[in-house]
C-alpha cells in the first residue's frame, strides 16, 4: 500500500499522507508555480518534477536528500537552417520543449533510464537519472509523424508511455492527435499500432485510419501486458495483443468521454475511467462526479459515486490526475477544480482530502 | 562593454545578476553573459537560440525586431534588459 501522493497543481507540488485513516496535505514545494506531472522511479525512489514556468519555458527537477535540484530538460535539436514544418493550420512548427507530457520509469534491468513525452511531439530518454537527454530521431523524422495534430492541446504530444514489463525495449506510446506507436528494439525503430480504433471527429474514410485517434490516455497491465486500454476523444477501447488491434467498448453509462484511464496490475480485466457529458461540454453530467470501473474485460461497468460530490459539481479530471497504487488497492483522483478524493477499497467509497487546492493536473502515488 | 540587467522575476528561479560583456549584437553580448551563468541560459531561450515567446529584450529603450538571431546591434555603451513580456499570463 502507498501511503504518500504527490499532486502537481497550477501553483505548487504538494505532498500528502496517509495519517492513522485520514490523508492529509502535509508539505508543498514551488509553491506558486505550475507543476504539471510527477515522477517517482519505483526502482531508486529518486522523484521528477516537470514545472513550466510559462515566460522562462519548461524546467524539470529532481529529487534529492536535501530538496530539489533543476537538472536538463529534454531540448529539441537545432532546426535545419531553412527547414519548413508547418502544423495543420499552417502555423511553423517550433522545435523546443513545449509542454512535458509524459516521464515513466524504464525497465527493471535499465537503472536510470527515464522516458519522457513532450509537445510537440518529440520523444526523450536519459539513461542517467535526466542529467542528459536524447532525442529518438527514429520517431521524430518518421515520416508519419508529420501526420500527427493538436488535440486538446495546440501541438500533437506524447502523453502515455507504457514500458512492457516482460522486455523494457518494447515500449508503446500514446500520441494526442497520432495513435499508438510501439518499438520492440528499444527505439531503434517505431512502427504505427491501434487498428480498430474509430474516430468520430474524422470524415468516413479516415475515421479508422489509426494516425487519426485521439488517445487520450494508454494503459497496460503488468502482469497482463498484452492487455492495453485506451480512453479515447470518443469512446472507449480494449486490447489483448499488446495493441496491436483494439474492440470498442459502446454504451457505457453515463459516458464513454474522459480523459484518464487506469488497469489493475494483476487484473487485466479491471479498469477505471473518470466520465465526463463528451468534447463539446466536458463536465461531469447532470453535475454528478463519478468513476466507472469494469471488471469483466468491458462487458459490464460499475459507476462508482459514493462520498463523491452529486450536486452541482463540475471537476474535470486529466488523463494524469487518476491513479492506482501498485498493490492496485487505493486510487486518488484530483480535479481541475482544486478537489482531491482517495478510495482505499478500489473505488467502491471514497475520502475527500481537500476541494481547495489549486486546479490539478497530475496524481500519482509515491 | 555592454551591460546586461535581467527581470527580478526570473531571480528566483536562476539567479541573473547584472553583468557586462562585450559584443556587436544582441547575440554576441548575452552568449557571453550565459557561458559564465549556463543555467540561465534556457530561461531566455528557447530549444533552438531564439528568444522564448513570451520574453523581451530592449536595447537602449527600444525592443529588439530579430527575436530568433538575436542580430540587433549593440554599442559598447548600451545597455540590454531581459524582461518578460506581457503576453503570456
Amino acid at each position: 500500500m502507498s501511503d504518500r501522493l504527490l499532486v502537481s497543481t497550477r501553483k505548487g507540488l504538494f505532498t500528502v499522507m496517509r495519517n492513522g485513516g485520514d490523508w492529509d496535505i502535509t508539505g508543498v514545494d514551488f509553491l506558486g508555480d505550475n507543476v504539471t506531472l510527477t515522477l517517482t522511479d519505483p526502482r531508486d525512489g529518486k522523484s521528477y518534477a516537470a514545472l513550466d514556468h510559462g515566460h522562462f519555458g519548461v524546467k524539470l527537477h529532481r529529487s534529492t536528500a536535501n530538496g530539489w535540484e533543476e537538472i536538463p530538460s529534454p531540448a529539441y535539436p537545432p532546426k535545419p537552417e531553412g527547414y519548413e514544418e508547418k502544423d495543420m493550420w499552417g502555423r511553423e512548427i517550433n522545435w523546443t520543449t513545449t509542454k512535458i507530457w509524459a516521464l515513466t520509469a524504464g525497465g527493471p534491468d535499465q537503472p536510470g533510464t527515464i522516458w519522457c513525452g513532450t509537445l510537440p511531439g518529440g520523444l526523450f530518454r536519459s539513461s542517467d537519472h535526466g542529467q542528459s537527454w536524447e532525442m529518438m530521431r527514429t520517431l521524430w523524422d518518421h515520416p508519419l509523424r508529420k501526420k500527427w495534430a493538436g488535440g486538446g492541446a495546440d501541438w500533437p504530444g506524447i502523453h502515455s508511455i507504457c514500458v512492457d514489463p516482460r522486455n523494457a525495449k518494447q515500449v508503446s506510446i500514446g500520441v494526442s492527435t497520432g495513435g499508438i506507436w510501439h518499438t520492440a528494439d528499444g527505439g531503434a525503430s517505431w512502427a504505427l499500432r491501434g487498428e480498430g480504433m474509430r474516430a468520430e471527429y474524422m470524415p468516413p474514410e479516415q475515421a479508422h485510419d489509426p494516425i487519426s485517434q485521439d488517445v487520450h490516455c494508454l494503459a497496460q497491465c503488468r502482469a497482463a501486458p498484452q492487455r492495453m486500454w485506451v480512453q479515447h476523444h470518443n469512446g472507449i477501447f480494449v486490447s489483448s495483443d499488446e495493441g496491436k488491434t483494439f474492440t470498442e467498448i459502446k454504451g457505457v453509462e453515463p459516458s464513454v468521454f474522459g480523459f484518464p484511464v487506469v488497469v489493475h496490475p494483476k487484473e487485466p480485466d479491471t479498469a477505471w475511467f473518470v466520465p465526463e457529458i463528451k468534447d463539446e461540454k466536458r463536465i461531469p453530467r447532470e453535475g454528478k462526479l463519478a468513476v466507472t470501473r469494469t471488471r469483466d474485460g468491458g462487458k459490464s461497468f460499475e459507476v462508482l459515486s459514493k462520498g463523491l460530490p452529486q450536486a452541482h459539481a463540475y471537476d474535470v479530471v486529466y488523463r494524469h490526475a487518476l491513479a492506482l497504487d501498485e498493490p492496485g488497492d487505493r486510487l486518488a483522483l484530483g480535479s481541475t477544480t482544486g478537489g482531491l478524493w482517495v478510495s482505499e477499497d478500489q473505488g467502491d467509497s471514497w475520502a475527500c482530502v481537500t476541494h481547495t487546492l489549486p486546479p490539478i493536473y497530475a496524481v500519482r502515488f509515491a | 562593454m555592454a551591460k546586461v540587467v535581467f527581470t527580478p522575476n526570473v531571480q528566483r528561479h536562476v539567479g541573473c545578476p547584472a553583468a557586462e560583456a562585450a559584443g556587436t549584437t544582441v547575440r554576441e553580448v548575452l552568449e557571453r553573459v550565459f557561458a559564465d551563468n549556463p543555467q540561465a541560459r534556457s530561461y531566455v531561450l528557447d530549444d533552438q537560440a531564439a528568444l522564448r515567446r513570451h520574453m523581451t529584450i530592449f536595447v537602449d529603450g527600444q525592443m529588439i525586431r530579430d527575436r530568433a538571431r538575436l542580430g540587433d546591434a549593440v554599442k559598447d555603451s548600451s545597455t540590454i534588459h531581459v524582461f518578460q513580456a506581457l503576453s503570456g499570463g
